[in-house]
């Protein structure tokens, strides 16, 4: 078990934190410190909204170790309003009621646990959206 | 100072402090009463509630903790930096040793200039971080303060706490009075040694004393600490536009609010039992934010809390201009409420982890 990484990739799991480039303004995710674009540094951190939409999915029946437990379960492409393409599990949700397009929200919930005596892992998954503020 | 007197208990600090932001989450998922009897009475039970919230496989107190203090901080629009306490409050916390505000305080960006504790006083769990909050608000060491109040309650299979043990809970930020949506002008602690409820180290399910639940304890400590506050303050129930106490089941709070002499529609609002059941630490709590979604400005509340253990805790709340102003900004509880999946009891032992496999 890797409690290292998991603790390494805690703040973008948790809150979707990425980075933007100061020279073109695009936002990256997971952060990489270098543009994807224009190859200038990019290294100011940049929390994404947690908004998108469904780009593609796919639902599985056999999981690998770890996820068992969660199965059957859908796996998406999320393209989030920012740009870049995330994959994530969809939650909340039954199996029929994905759609290319469906505009979702992120959620922080358990990925997994490692057995009963390991650590349990949170990040992002995503939901249909459930609320929209009402701006007074 | 204010005037300190030992014989009447009430607690307030030395700064006025209120909410400044609340929030609070309900899992889609419901179970009827009637499908839980249908397992165990063969459908001749009655059922305390109509049906109970329950978590999702990928959900626990830290997940639901966060999207309640995610909702929180979009009515309060503060910076999370200026929090110096991210407090919860459960009998569920998913770790033995580990603490769930570390990774709420973490998930808000809260950290590293914060306290973090994991509070546990059964159903009240929540509601006493409260009361640390405006203490450490109102004392001036922080500005601003969490405290949550969430459960994923756990009921035995078969027993009579089954059909309303639920999942869900609420989040209140403490701050400065006149940047709140509600002022807390004081609060009352009453609490004796009453064996009701427990549930013991490494065991899965609690126990209970069947209908010592009742007087000795429910009904001893919310009629104790709500006579006492009012009285330390000068009010009575007529003088109250809401109030909410804490619902182990729907009949418990209605048998106190009447004997207080709040009429049922003071209590409408936040009594949310029969239709998610009882969510614990975060039952009170989650009442109170149901109340402040529909709250006028000038309106008082009055929350009671109850623990088993046992002991109540009473704050005494004045709604403020600012509330129609932010309760907007969030999903409101009502509508965490509508947002309703059944499941039928076969998937709930799934989703419950009643399965072992």
């Amino acid at each position: 078990m890797e409690v290292s990484r998991h603790w390494r990739l805690q703040k973008q799991r948790y809150e979707l934190v990425g980075e933007t480039c100061d020279s073109c303004g695009v936002k990256l995710f997971p952060p990489r410190d270098v543009c994807l674009e224009c190859e200038a540094p990019a290294q100011e951190l940049y929390t994404f909204t947690g908004l998108g939409e469904v780009f593609s999915y796919t639902t599985i029946y056999d999981a690998p170790a770890g996820f068992e437990h969660n199965a059957p379960y859908q796996v998406a492409l999320i393209k989030l309003e920012e740009g870049p393409i995330v994959t994530a599990q969809l939650t909340d949700m039954a199996l029929d009621e994905a759609y290319i397009g469906m505009p979702v929200e992120m959620v922080t919930r358990k990925l997994r646990t490692d057995g009963e005596e390991g650590m349990i892992v949170y990040g992002y998954k995503f939901r249909p959206i459930c609320f929209e503020p009402v701006v007074n | 100072m204010n005037n300190y007197n030992p014989s009447d208990g009430l607690m307030k600090p030395d700064r006025p402090v209120g909410i400044v932001g609340y929030g609070a989450y309900v899992p889609r998922y419901r179970i009827r009463g009637e499908e839980i009897s249908r397992m165990w009475t063969g459908g001749t039970g009655g059922s305390p509630v109509k049906e109970k919230a329950v978590n999702g496989l990928d959900e626990d107190v830290i997940t639901m903790s966060i999207e309640a203090a995610r909702n929180t901080m979009l009515r309060a629009q503060i910076n999370p930096q200026e929090i110096r306490a991210v407090w919860v409050g459960s009998e569920s916390h998913p770790y033995a040793v580990k603490p769930t505000s570390t990774t709420v305080a973490e998930a808000i960006g809260a950290v590293p200039n914060t306290q973090a504790a994991d509070w546990e006083f059964a159903c009240k769990a929540g509601t006493e971080a409260m009361q640390a909050a405006i203490a450490f608000v109102g004392s001036g060491m922080a500005r601003y303060a969490l405290s949550i109040g969430m459960d994923t309650a756990q009921g035995r299979p078969g027993d009579a706490l089954e059909y309303t043990a639920a999942a869900g809970g609420a989040a209140t930020l403490i701050g400065p009075a006149d940047e709140s949506v509600a002022i807390i002008n004081g609060s009352y602690s009453f609490v004796t040694d009453t064996p009701d409820f427990w549930r013991r180290a490494h065991e899965d399910y609690p126990s209970h004393g069947d209908r010592f639940t009742g007087e000795p304890a429910y009904f001893k400590h919310v009629m104790g600490a709500s006579e006492m506050l009012m009285n330390a303050i000068g009010r009575t129930a007529a003088d109250y536009d809401w109030a909410v106490f804490h619902q182990p089941n729907a009949k418990f709070p209605q048998r106190a609010a009447k004997s207080l002499g709040f009429t049922p529609e003071k209590i409408a609002p936040g009594l949310l039992s029969p239709r998610i059941g009882n969510t614990y630490s975060g039952s009170t709590m989650i009442g109170l934010t149901a109340i402040l979604d529909i709250a006028k400005p000038g309106d008082r509340i009055l929350m009671v809390s109850y623990g088993s253990g046992a002991g109540s805790d009473a704050f005494d709340l004045q709604v403020t201009e600012k509330l129609p102003e932010v309760r907007g900004r969030a999903i409101s509880t009502e509508g965490y409420i509508a947002r309703r999946t059944e499941i039928d009891y076969a998937t709930y032992t799934r989703y419950r982890d009643k399965l072992k496999l």
